[in-house]
Order: C-alpha cells, then sequence, then structure tokens
C-alpha cells in the first residue's frame, strides 16, 4: 500500500479530491449519491473511459493521437454500412466489424508515424483533417436513423438500486478497462510499450521492435475507438458524422489529469478513470447544486488549470527549473 | 553543362535569399496555381485573388500566434478561444458605447482592452507553463475551455452584433487594390518575423525550444521569455478576435473552432519543427497561400470546404513522406549524374 502511494502518486492525490469532492456532494444535494445519478454518470461517461484508455496506451508509448474521436466517427459510419450490407448482423458482428475498422485506422497512423519517422501528433493532426475532411465529404453530413435494433436497445447489465440500472456502455467500459490493465502491467508487450515510451532508443538498443510497439499502442487505441464509436451508438441511438469531433481534446485533458505523462513512460488504468471521472462529477455536482449551465465549461476549465497547477506545484517543479515539462510530445 | 551550373548558381542564390524551405514551398505554390489555373478559367481571374486576400488573413493571424509557443517546444490550443473572448471584449466595449453609434474613440478603447484581455490570458497561460512546469499541451487546453466557458457564460451562447459601419471599412475596405485584413495581416507577419528572427527575445525562444536546460544555463531567463511568448501569442490572437469582428460584424463563442487545428498543419508545412526551436516565418507564410491556393482551388472546381479539409491533410502527410524521403531521392539522382566513385557517398547524414 505505502509502495503504490509513492509510485502512483498523482493518482493516490486525484483520489482524495474525487472522495473530498463525493463527500461535499453527498450533503449538499441529495439526489448526487442516489442510484439514478449514479448510474447515469456512469452510462454517459462510459464511452469517454473506454477512449481514455485506449489514448492512455498511445502516451505511453511516448506518442499522442489527436484523431481518436474522428476515428471512431468513421468507423461508426462504416460498421453502420456494412452492418446495412450483411442485412443486420448482431453484436458480435458490430463488434468485428467496429473493431476492424478501428484497427485499420490506429494502424494507417501507426504506419505513417513508424514508417516515415514523424513525430505523432503532425501525423495524426493531418489524418484528422484528412479522415474528417473525408467523411464529412464523402456522407454530406448525412446523419443514419435506420439502425438494427439490436444495436439501440436498451441493454440493462447491472443495477444499482431502484432506477439505477446499468446499461451495456458500462460493461464495455469495464472490459476495456480490464483488457488494458492486462495489456500494460500483466505482459511483456505491456513493459515493453512503457519502456519505449521512456526512452525509445534505448528501448531499441534494448532489443524492443519499436515498429511492432508502436503498431500495438495506436491499433489499440482504434480498436477502443471502435467499440466507443459501437458503444456510443447504443446510447444516441443514431450516427451522426460530427457528433464526436471536439471530444478527443476533452478525453486527452482528462487522461493526462488522471497522470499519464505526454512524453511517455507513465499513466494507469485507474489513473484515467479517476480522470474521466473528476471531470464528469465536476459537472454532475454544478449541475445538481443548480449553477447555470452555461458556466459549467467555465468551472471545469478552471477546476484543470487547478488541479495541473497544484500537481506540478507540488513536484517541486518550482525549484527544479520546470525541468519536468521538457519530456514532450514524444521524439520519434 | 554551363546551363547545369547556371541554374544550379540560380537555384543556390535563390536558396540563399529566401533559404530553401521557401523556395521548396515557392515550387509547390507555382505549381498548384498552374494546375487550378489550367483546370478552372476563373482560377486566375481578380475576383479570385481578391477572395483569398480576404480568406487567407484570419487563419494567417492565428498561425502566426501557433508559431511562436510551438517555437518554444510549446503550443497553444487556445488561440480560437483567446481571438472570441478578445472580440467579445471589444464587441462588448462598442455596445455599451451605443452599438451601431458607437464612435472611434469606443473602438480604439475597445481595441486595447481586446489586446490587452488576449495578452492577459496568453500570460496567464505562459505562467501555468513557465513557472508550474504544466505541460504546454495540457495547460492550453485547459485555457481553452475555461475561455471557451467564459465566454459561453458571458454571452450565454447567443452572438453579439450591431456594429459601427466604419468597421466594415478594415474588415471589407481595399487600399491601393490590396484588401485591408490582407495589410494588416502582411504587417502582423513582417513584426512577427522581425521578433522571431532578429530581437533577443526570438533567439532566447528558438534557443529554449532546442534545449531548455542549456538556455537555463546560459543565463537565458528561460520562464520570463517563456510566459511572454504565450502572452504575444496571446496578443495576435486578439488581433485575429478583432479582425473577424470586423468582417462578420458579429461574436460568437466557437466562431472559426475548426481552424485550430489547420494553424499547426500550416506551421508543419512550412517547415517548423514539431520538437521546437527551428522555425521562420517566411515559409509559413508560403505554406499558408498554398493551403488558401488548394481551397479555393477546389471551391472553384465545385467541392465543398469539407473537401479541402480532407486535401490539407493528405497535403501534409505527402509533404512529410517527401521531407523524408528527399536526402534519398536526392542521393540517387547525384549517383545517376555522376561517375560511380561518388556513389559511395550517399548517406542520410544530410537529414536534420
Amino acid at each position: 500500500m505505502r509502495d503504490y502511494l509513492r509510485t502512483h502518486a498523482g493518482e493516490a492525490r486525484l483520489f482524495v479530491v474525487l472522495a473530498a469532492l463525493t463527500l461535499y456532494l453527498g450533503f449538499a444535494s441529495p439526489t448526487f449519491l442516489s442510484a439514478g445519478n449514479l448510474a447515469s454518470l456512469l452510462n454517459n461517461n462510459a464511452v469517454n473511459v473506454i477512449w481514455a484508455v485506449g489514448l492512455l496506451v498511445v502516451l505511453i508509448a511516448g506518442g499522442i493521437d489527436i484523431s481518436f474521436a474522428v476515428g471512431a466517427s468513421v468507423a461508426q459510419y462504416l460498421t453502420a454500412l456494412a452492418l446495412h450490407a450483411v442485412g443486420g448482423g448482431n453484436w458480435l458482428c458490430g463488434l468485428l466489424f467496429a473493431g476492424a475498422f478501428g484497427i485499420a485506422i490506429g494502424c494507417i497512423n501507426a504506419a505513417l508515424i513508424a514508417g516515415f519517422r514523424v513525430i505523432s501528433i503532425v501525423i495524426t493532426i493531418a489524418t484528422f483533417n484528412a479522415l474528417f475532411g473525408l467523411l464529412m465529404f464523402t456522407t454530406s453530413g448525412k446523419s443514419i436513423y435506420d439502425l438494427p435494433d439490436w444495436w439501440t436497445d436498451r441493454i440493462a447489465v447491472a443495477s444499482l438500486g431502484a432506477g439505477g440500472a446499468l446499461t451495456l456502455p458500462v460493461a464495455g467500459m469495464v472490459a476495456a478497462m480490464a483488457a488494458t490493465w492486462f495489456l500494460i502491467s500483466r505482459t511483456t508487450t505491456g513493459r515493453q510499450i512503457y519502456a519505449f515510451g521512456d526512452n525509445p532508443e534505448g528501448a531499441r538498443r534494448a532489443g524492443v521492435a519499436t515498429v511492432k510497439i508502436q503498431f500495438i499502442a495506436y491499433g489499440w487505441l482504434g480498436l477502443m475507438a471502435g467499440i466507443g464509436g459501437l458503444m456510443q451508438v447504443n446510447l444516441a441511438q443514431e450516427v451522426v458524422p460530427n457528433a464526436l469531433i471536439g471530444r478527443e481534446l476533452d478525453v486527452l485533458a482528462a487522461v493526462v489529469l488522471g497522470g499519464a505523462r505526454l512524453g511517455g513512460g507513465r499513466g494507469s488504468v485507474f489513473g484515467c478513470f479517476l480522470g474521466v471521472t473528476l471531470v464528469a462529477v465536476v459537472q454532475n455536482g454544478l449541475n445538481l447544486l443548480g449553477v447555470s449551465p452555461y458556466a459549467f465549461k467555465m468551472l471545469i476549465g478552471l477546476t484543470i488549470l487547478a488541479a495541473i497547477s497544484l500537481s506540478n506545484f507540488d513536484m517541486g517543479a518550482l525549484l527544479a527549473g520546470g525541468s519536468r515539462r521538457h519530456g514532450h510530445v514524444g521524439n520519434h | 553543362m554551363s546551363a547545369i551550373t547556371e541554374r544550379r548558381v540560380f537555384t543556390e542564390r535563390l536558396g540563399r535569399m529566401f533559404g530553401r524551405d521557401v523556395t521548396g514551398l515557392l515550387g509547390l505554390l507555382v505549381l498548384t496555381v498552374v494546375v487550378f489555373g489550367l483546370t478552372t478559367p476563373q482560377f486566375l481571374s481578380l475576383g479570385n485573388f481578391d477572395s483569398i486576400g480576404f480568406q487567407l488573413p484570419d487563419l494567417g493571424l492565428l498561425t502566426l500566434a501557433m508559431l511562436a509557443p510551438i517555437m518554444g517546444n510549446g503550443i497553444n490550443l487556445a488561440i480560437i478561444a483567446t481571438a472570441n473572448l478578445s472580440g467579445l471584449t471589444l464587441a462588448w466595449i462598442l455596445n455599451i458605447n451605443g452599438g451601431p453609434q458607437a464612435g472611434v474613440l469606443a473602438f480604439v478603447v475597445g481595441v486595447v482592452a481586446a489586446l490587452a484581455v488576449g495578452g492577459a490570458s496568453g500570460a496567464a497561460m505562459g505562467v501555468v507553463i513557465a513557472y508550474f512546469g504544466a505541460h504546454p499541451i495540457l495547460a492550453s487546453l485547459a485555457m481553452m475551455i475555461f475561455l471557451k466557458g467564459l465566454g459561453e457564460y458571458l454571452t450565454r451562447g447567443g452572438d453579439i452584433s450591431g456594429f459601427p459601419a466604419f468597421l466594415g471599412e478594415i474588415g471589407h475596405g481595399v487600399v491601393l487594390g490590396i484588401p485591408v485584413p490582407m495589410l494588416l495581416f502582411a504587417v502582423a507577419a513582417i513584426v512577427w518575423h522581425v521578433l522571431l528572427a532578429r530581437t533577443r527575445h526570438g533567439f532566447s525562444v528558438a534557443m529554449i525550444g532546442s534545449n531548455p536546460r542549456a538556455s537555463e544555463y546560459s543565463g537565458i531567463a528561460v520562464k520570463r521569455s517563456l510566459t511572454l511568448v504565450y502572452a504575444l501569442s496571446g496578443v495576435m490572437c486578439a488581433l485575429a478576435g478583432i479582425l473577424m469582428l470586423t468582417e462578420f460584424n458579429s461574436v460568437r463563442v466557437g466562431h472559426g473552432e475548426a481552424l485550430l487545428l489547420v494553424t499547426v498543419l500550416a506551421c508543419f508545412l512550412g517547415g517548423v519543427d514539431p520538437n521546437g526551436g527551428f522555425g521562420r516565418v517566411a515559409p509559413v507564410f508560403v505554406s499558408l497561400l498554398i493551403l488558401q491556393t488548394l481551397s479555393s482551388g477546389l471551391n472553384l472546381l465545385g467541392a465543398n470546404q469539407h473537401l479541402s479539409t480532407a486535401v490539407w491533410g493528405l497535403f501534409l502527410i505527402a509533404v512529410m513522406v517527401f521531407r523524408y524521403l528527399a536526402p534519398t531521392l536526392r542521393a540517387l539522382f547525384e549517383i545517376v549524374r555522376r561517375p560511380p566513385p561518388a556513389a559511395l557517398a550517399p548517406t542520410r547524414d544530410s537529414k536534420r
């Protein structure tokens, strides 16, 4: 336990903040801890967590990906078309399609980044523009409402009590978290991802297949983007080509808030979950306390600014000359 | 043979004059102009260049605002939010001074206030980055969410309009045949060039971008310079916000959000090093011209903005791939042209 606190100080601090916030909201608002509210919090943020753990793997590997939300939109749209072509399909079919399209998009990013040694932020901004432009151009921005019933039916997987049914996206979230945790903490590949993110050249000399690692990292995020997109349709009941744009930056902020380091080599699934949850709880709490919805974003931005300032302040960055900042977006 | 040497001397002189990066990009620009000129008759018309002259400056000013932080190995993702909030400041001051009846004095006061708001937002972000050691992506992202939220809170998501008529003279005016926004952008670009390439501050920023620790040990005031670069970036955003207000005669939070990643794209296309330290205004200026030319050419061919977005992205990928392959291609070219012994020499060492 003490070891965990020492190695995961960021997560521990975030957890304390979240616990304090939960306690306060529990007293301040009678509905906050109700089964209905907690269930809707989880249901509505499950997709963000799925994307967050995918992005986490890329961040650990020292990269960054701006294009995954657009990738999820493309995967959603292609999946809807493919399901239409095969005459409806089922969940297995949908998972296969969405996963495959997502992985394909991730592999395009990986191929460009690893193949031409371009820094990941440049490539993913380019693929963001290319994919979004092509998606909007070829679909003319048309939404798809005619979807198979199995896809849009709400499926309750568990209950938190009266009126608090957890739906399928939450199950997807748990599965994604478990699988990502297993990948990065319990496999050799996972250790290699950390090693590569921390020191690409060192990892290469130690015999890590660096190209393979990048394909795995971006492919994993692609898979999560595809599955998240699939789950998001289950919530929204429709496929809108530009609905997910902009979510990538919110997810990125939450993941980094959760202790993942831009520049690679650090981050955990639990931290990811805490980061997304903190942002969600702040928004939910403001709502319950009767704050004007127009002020939400402002206060969330302030929360993140305060959190990053405080967390870096504690690290003694002031004394160390701010040198922690200079790991940066990845240098491969 | 002499023709070849002559051509070499010519290209070398061009290269010295503008830098090799600029000549390459100028070639690309000429290529796009020629291709569109041959395929669409209206492309080379005056009206088209006029529309480019009015469309380019918004993106251009925002790209300048993005360029400086990237030079310092950072990024400013809050540029659009800063521009909009500064625009709101000006709109607010104009509105409390009579809206359409507001005088020039109110406008001047409003512009100063808008620039101050932009500078202050940038400075706040710079402090979080430089003194608290937060990562620029995260700090500017949080600042973007905050500023956008603040704007939403103040405007309730609506837009503000009803400004004095003389603002149209700035947004749509023409002086000596050149659109006023273009003139404004040209002046801003020159100022930015001087700032980054000719002043002590610009030198500091480039050094910090290359190696922050070495800069610190060399006696550069790293934290102060970083804060200042984000503050200046904020001022440039404010200028873009003011220009957008005069062009569209309204301000709305979220306006121009699609430009955010395009500005980064323009910087990278213009050869700015994503890892900081290297970057010049001139090639970025040319890359902006290329992007705008591509966009209006495709527009004339009947494609919509979304196809342009896709082409911009693909274009950036193509340029990155070409930059990767260029040393190899050059080496191959040398092998073909020279007798065999020189063939032993091809290396990639020239790649930065």
